[in-house]
């Protein structure tokens, strides 16, 4: 059936805890890798599964106190695969057919295990290419499975189906493959984006773990994407093209957006209902007001108004005081910053806002995200409501990046932030995340177990590993995996956009080859392909 | 297959036997086959084969054990030229363990439906027939449960039947292996044997 080489056979096992595997002696423990596949040839069916653990075995455990004379090459190759063997953890993940029929049907999820002793194979590139799916030409692909060559397809418009997290300690590549998902989204036509981007890296430049230079979005995509800046000073400063300058109404801030700073600006329980009471009392424009007061007796008379106490109205007053240093916050905007988006987005124009100086500023950075994500959430909303109502065509899909999504998502604030809501209600109005964060420990169960596809780089924190893992078949096993990855450039993808766990060496992103290999050409190519052209329309 | 036995092998006769045993005489003093050589004897149309698991010499009589003679001479041949009557007093037994025997054409690696029958002929195998009977292993196994010296036993049957081979090397590791899956949970053991094999 296949001519791959011969691992071992399988010995015992179980269909929610893998089967194990004992190596033939042939075959050395350190020629495997975990996170590789096999292929089970079972009786009935074939099996495809990705080995999630490695062992060495005795025959007898007498061995352990008493080895053999390993100084004697003979006594070595005799023992090595008798008495002494390797053993494989493997999770099968799927059935795959061999004949005409199963190749029509493709891959389906596994419901029970090969029989005792079936031969167990490293999987061809063919094997997994009918897993993974084959990659056309200017299809996009995230990577290639370890040690091969075959791609690995991530269908952007199935991506984008559910709200997807990308994680990951820091310095692992998050940020590139966020930006390689955002590439595929964008190229495939798949949804628009919204990209809340903190530490300006989508929008105009980034930079790799090497410093090295790599291109945004707008470079890549050009009018497909439009940058918006909080921090106008900062873009000009960098040289960034930018669309549009966002500034934002005392007036558009709600009480709700206050509530999600409480963490940041260190706001008591109790406080947080403190802006609801004021806006009831002061209407809109309550923030403005609010701020406007500056004696202390007035906020004493206040306070006795709304019945509050006065240190707390006082410390309220102080606290947001300090969004008076945020410059991107006036008290009218001129423009509407929401609309600007909305218009955008709906021409399929992908928005990357560009945080300037205000990425390291979280109060900054919670407060714009929170408060345009619910405002054009509410936007999308009611076009759905309406399409669906009139029958006409539905909104874009919309996929909105966080990063640091912890802080929005958090188990305190995942109830009440848009965020949370987005990730709950999946796409029921066209709007889904997509989340990028380094601690996915932080963020709600609820939440979590709602992302369709994780994607995620090297974590070695325990819990953020579990928390990644949650809900996930053979999550134990997966551990193993997720926690040797490489630091740089793998990641374990796993959910509903691919039908195993897979971990890829993510693409190449940053130099000319790798923007060819994306579709995208060079100025110079660009220029030549123009003069072709004209040539063949003139002569 | 009967009448292909080259009669030069003929070593001895047997004068006891039971089904996995039995004990042969040698018709030359002193020179009994190999410890752990393959030997073979005729019980009808079936062939019974046996590994030589011991040898010995002792007096025809039991209850009369030799005396000392050789005072008087320099070399210790002499004692048997001076008293001539002593190869017909002393006598060289060996004991062969059964371990498979030849119906026809087939070679099977386990015990004959009978036992060999006294003053049967006993053979020493020749090379190419004791390669043949190591295409298989199976019976090592009885060989591990042989009563007295069965690790000396093993090896020195294994080491035998690498000589025959030219792939001896292969071969030893082929057999360790085989003997690592028979004494899985006996590590002690196939040390030693393993260490009696190594070349």
């Amino acid at each position: 059936m296949t001519q791959q080489r011969r691992l071992g056979i399988v010995v015992s096992g179980s269909l929610t805890t893998g089967v194990e595997v004992r190596l033939d002696g042939s075959v050395s423990v350190e020629d495997i890798a975990v996170g590789r596949y096999v292929t089970i040839a079972g009786g009935k069916q074939r099996f495809f599964g990705m080995i999630t653990d490695v062992a060495l075995e005795a025959s007898d455990p007498r061995i352990v106190t008493s080895p053999p004379d390993v100084s004697d090459p003979f006594i070595v190759e005799v023992i090595s695969g008798t008495s002494t063997y390797g053993r494989l953890h493997v999770l099968p993940a799927l059935t795959i057919g061999s004949d005409a029929h199963g190749i029509l049907e493709g891959p389906q999820p596994v419901k029970t295990v090969p029989v005792h002793f079936s031969a167990v194979h490293e999987a061809s590139e063919q094997d997994v290419a009918q897993v993974f799916g084959q990659v056309e030409e200017k299809q996009f692909y995230i990577g290639t499975p370890l040690d091969m060559e075959t791609k690995v397809r991530l269908n952007p418009a199935e991506l984008v189906k559910r709200s997807n997290g990308v994680f990951g300690k820091s310095g692992t590549g998050k940020t590139f493959l966020a930006r390689l998902l955002l590439i595929g989204i964008i190229q495939e036509n798949a949804a628009v984006n919204l990209v809340f981007d903190m530490h300006s890296e989508y929008g105009w430049k980034g930079s790799s773990e090497d410093n090295r230079e790599v291109k945004g979005l707008k470079q890549l995509f050009q009018s497909k994407v439009a940058v918006f800046a909080i921090d106008e000073e900062s873009t000009r400063r960098r040289k960034v093209s930018t669309d549009f300058v966002v500034q934002i109404g005392y007036d558009e801030i709600e009480p709700e957006d206050i509530a999600m700073l409480r963490e940041t600006l260190g706001l008591t329980e109790a406080a947080v209902g403190t802006p609801y009471k004021l806006a009831r009392k002061l209407g809109k424009g309550w923030l403005e007001r609010f701020l406007a007061i500056e004696s202390g007796d007035k906020l004493n008379e206040l306070a006795v108004e709304m019945g509050e106490h006065e240190a707390t109205v006082a410390a309220m007053h102080r606290r947001l005081d300090a969004l008076k240093r945020l410059p991107f916050l006036t008290p009218h905007a001129q423009r509407n910053a929401i609309q600007g988006i909305m218009e955008y987005l709906e021409r399929g124009v992908n928005v990357v806002l560009d945080f300037g100086r205000y990425g390291d500023n979280t109060a900054a950075y919670i407060l714009v995200a929170n408060l345009l994500t619910r405002r054009i959430h509410a936007k999308y909303r009611e076009r759905m409501e309406q399409a669906i109502g009139e029958d006409t065509a539905k909104p874009r899909p919309l996929v909105i990046t966080i990063e640091e999504a912890h802080k929005f998502l958090s188990h305190e604030l995942a109830g009440q932030t848009i965020f949370g809501t987005i990730a709950r209600e999946m796409r029921k109005y066209n709007v889904s995340l997509l989340v990028v964060d380094q601690r996915p420990s932080g963020i709600d169960e609820e939440v979590m177990s709602q992302l369709g596809t994780k994607i995620t780089c090297l974590l070695d924190n325990e819990r953020d590993i579990e928390s990644v893992l949650t809900g996930t078949s053979g999550k134990n096993e997966l551990k193993g995996v997720l926690a040797r990855l490489d630091s740089k450039q793998q990641a374990l993808i796993f959910g509903h956009a691919v039908p195993m766990p897979v971990v890829v060496r993510t693409r190449e992103y940053g130099s000319p080859q790798s923007y060819k290999e994306l579709g995208f050409r060079d100025a110079a190519e660009l220029k030549k392909k123009a003069e072709e052209t004209a040539k063949d329309l003139w002569g | 297959m009967n009448g292909a036995i080259d009669l030069s092998n003929k070593i001895g006769e047997i004068v006891e036997a039971s089904t996995g045993r039995f004990t042969a005489q040698c018709y030359e003093l002193h020179q009994p086959p190999p410890f752990g050589s393959l030997v073979k004897t005729r019980c009808g149309h079936i062939e019974i084969y046996a590994v030589v698991s011991g040898a010995a010499t002792a007096s025809i009589e039991a209850g009369r054990r030799p005396v000392a003679r050789g005072r008087e001479e320099e070399v210790e041949e002499d004692i048997f030229s001076a008293n001539p009557q002593l190869d017909k007093l002393l006598r060289t037994d060996f004991d062969g363990l059964v371990v498979g025997h030849r119906d026809g054409d087939k070679l099977n690696h386990y015990l004959p439906p009978q036992p060999a029958k006294i003053h049967s002929f006993v053979f020493l195998c020749e090379p190419d027939e004791v390669a043949a009977f190591n295409q298989s292993l199976d019976y090592l196994s009885i060989l591990i449960y042989a009563e007295h010296q069965a690790d000396e036993l093993i090896a020195a049957s294994l080491r035998h039947a690498a000589t025959t081979r030219e792939d001896s090397r292969d071969f030893l590791v082929g057999a360790g292996k085989e003997l690592a899956s028979f004494l899985a949970d006996d590590t002690s053991r196939l040390n030693t044997i393993l260490r009696r094999i190594r070349q």
